[in-house]
């Protein structure tokens, strides 16, 4: 007995001394259940068919009727065509313009020019999508747009630029660049940062042009950080940045083609209620699908770099 | 290092980009601001333009005219991000310090508990369901401050690897012999050293805050709630909402489209005002959190 006592009640006083620590981390705890782990019983909606008396875990149990459902809609393809494709085609161009436009501001000479260069590359990235949309819609606006009073005085047709599908995947790529390609960009300049500047002094006693220590030195330097940003997007490739396909195009039905992801279908599913089961079914395995490549590209990660592994 | 010619040539080359670069990024906002401060007409007529034939502060006349709306919305925009900026800074100091502990018992589990919220998420439709159904925030103001009270995990991963890295345990163990409580530990030591990383998340946490758009389409119809960024959303589709608050200028009808262009401008100047004192934050959020956004 007084051998089973002695550690129970220093037990107790090690969690006596300890609960002020537990009682710190409380409230976000108290905070993620509600916010976090709560809707996760939510998802049950995904098999019933929803109805407002029956509430969420009252209504009727469809079974994979919803998801039957989502498969069969004539739009899923699309939908996922371009949500994946977007994507793809995102990470490469901010990629590409990132990792280029940080070796130009590395390269340049004029001390304040450069630090000019890499600070603006930010602005855009604090600006609400809201208003990036006002921007847009000050090039594309059928009557007054800048793009259009362009192609007037070129002698050419205006274009109605919110009822055409064609340049639509251009226009977000862009607007997406534009506002995203800063965010990598300061993560590429911090990298070049971090090589030994010795390196490029004796590549250039060896007689190296500056476009060879680009080459041999900068580019496989940035490598590592390319590939865990790669690997890290890679992971969420099934969610779409909803203000950029829910703004920018100005929610017109007549562009849906090529501006409806399965985030915007997901809240266009939400609001109109008869749609509420198929809409949860792809809530559903947009996180089951999210969640497993999170884990399998964080391990390819962890093979990449220990360090930047989510864990 | 001596430069070479072409080095020089590269430097000029890479100069010149930059400065290409420069421009596309500010052309857009001053080609707001402009259409801003167009004259109504002109602006109809003759498209937007960057060199507009005449100028009118109509759009801005008109926004002081209807100032208890637009004060309004703004003032909820404000109080909603102090207040969210200020919790969100708390809860993820108040999570971050104890499990940078190594002693803590049970560490593992919460932090699983932490890492899990961010590899899966419910989703909208179920967080959505819950809010509305559950806890019934639709039309209130805790619909505009509590979904994104904790909108990273992150933020508390990375503060507490920053604290573990960063105050040496033995001013916590030693603190501990002058018989100093968990809570003025926290306080005195783990605050004050970990400052440099609570200003980037409260940097981040703000920003996040002002240009929430999202929660206010989601939960919130009731227009004495909008916060700037919805009334900006509203007004895309219905600019009737606006023109319907104030007085017309003095000289004419209501600028509608240069009207929607000045709330704009207004709703992001204060960002554009203190970027440049922020902006060493913001590359240090972006290379702490590092890619993991």
């Amino acid at each position: 007995m007084t051998r089973q006592k002695k550690p129970l009640r220093l037990r107790a006083q090690r969690f006596k001394n300890y609960l002020p620590l537990y009682l710190m981390m409380l409230p976000a705890f108290i905070y993620l259940f509600i916010n976090n782990y709560l809707p996760l019983s939510g998802l049950v909606l995904a098999f019933k068919h929803y109805t407002v008396q029956g509430g969420i875990w009252g209504s009727e149990n469809v079974g994979f009727q919803n998801f039957m459902f989502l498969f069969q809609n004539k739009d899923t393809a699309l939908i996922l065509r371009n949500t994946l494709g977007y994507n793809l085609l995102f990470m490469v161009v901010n990629m590409v313009l990132g990792v280029t436009l940080a070796i130009l501001i590395t390269e340049i000479g004029n001390q304040r020019l450069r630090k000019l260069a890499q600070s603006s590359m930010l602005i855009p990235f604090v600006v609400s999508i809201i208003i990036v949309s006002y921007m847009v819609r000050a090039f594309l606006d059928p009557q007054a747009g800048l793009l259009n009073t362009l192609l007037k005085a070129m002698g050419k047709n205006p274009i109605s630029w919110y009822d055409t599908s064609g340049p639509w995947p251009y226009i977000l790529t862009f607007v997406n660049a534009w506002k995203g390609v800063g965010y990598g960009c300061i993560l590429y300049i911090s990298s070049i940062m971090g090589i030994d500047p010795t390196l490029y002094e004796a590549a250039r006693l060896s007689g190296a042009s500056k476009l060879q220590t680009i080459r041999y030195i900068t580019l496989p330097f940035l490598k590592p950080t390319v590939i865990t940003l790669l690997l890290l997007n890679l992971g969420r490739i099934f969610n779409s940045d909803f203000g950029l396909f829910f703004q920018v195009p100005q929610n017109s039905g007549l562009i849906m083609d090529v501006t409806q992801t399965l985030d915007t279908f997901i809240y266009r599913g939400l609001i109109s209620l008869p749609n509420i089961g198929m809409t949860a079914a792809a809530s559903l395995l947009q996180s089951c699908i999210g969640f497993m490549l999170v884990i399998a590209f964080n391990a390819l990660t962890r093979k990449m770099s220990r360090e930047n592994a989510i864990f | 290092m001596i430069k070479s010619k072409q080095d020089k040539r590269f430097e000029v080359f890479a100069s010149v980009v930059m400065v290409i670069v420069m421009f596309i990024i500010i052309f857009p906002f001053v080609l707001l601001f402009i259409s801003s401060i167009t004259e109504e007409k002109t602006l109809l007529i003759n498209g937007y333009s960057i060199f507009p034939e005449k100028l009118s502060l109509a759009a801005y006349e008109y926004i002081w005219n209807s100032r208890d709306v637009i004060f309004r919305a703004y003032a909820t925009t404000v109080g909603v991000t102090v207040i969210g900026t200020t919790l969100h800074v708390l809860l993820v100091a108040l999570v971050a310090y104890p499990l940078s502990l190594r002693r803590l018992p049970g560490k593992s589990v919460f932090n699983f508990l932490l890492l899990f919220t961010i590899l899966f998420n419910g989703g909208l439709v179920p967080t959505y369901m819950i809010y509305t159904t559950v806890f019934h925030i639709k039309d209130t103001y805790f619909a505009l401050l509590v979904p994104n009270l904790l909108f990273s995990s992150f933020n508390a991963i990375i503060v507490r690897t920053y604290l573990r890295t960063n105050v040496p345990s033995e001013l916590y163990e030693s603190a501990k012999i002058d018989g100093a409580s968990e809570f003025r530990i926290f306080r005195e030591i783990a605050l004050p050293l970990g400052k440099p990383i609570f200003v980037t998340v409260a940097v981040f946490a703000g920003l996040n805050y002002w240009n929430d758009w999202t929660n206010g389409l989601y939960y919130v119809s009731d227009s004495a709630k909008y916060s700037i960024q919805q009334m900006l959303n509203v007004m895309v589709k219905n600019i009737q909402y606006l023109t319907q608050f104030g007085r017309a200028p003095t000289s004419g009808s209501i600028p509608s489209v240069g009207l929607r262009m000045a709330i704009a401008f207004v709703a992001m100047l204060p960002i554009l005002i203190i970027y440049p004192f922020l902006t060493k934050y913001f590359e240090k959020g972006i290379t702490l959190g590092s890619v993991k956004g």
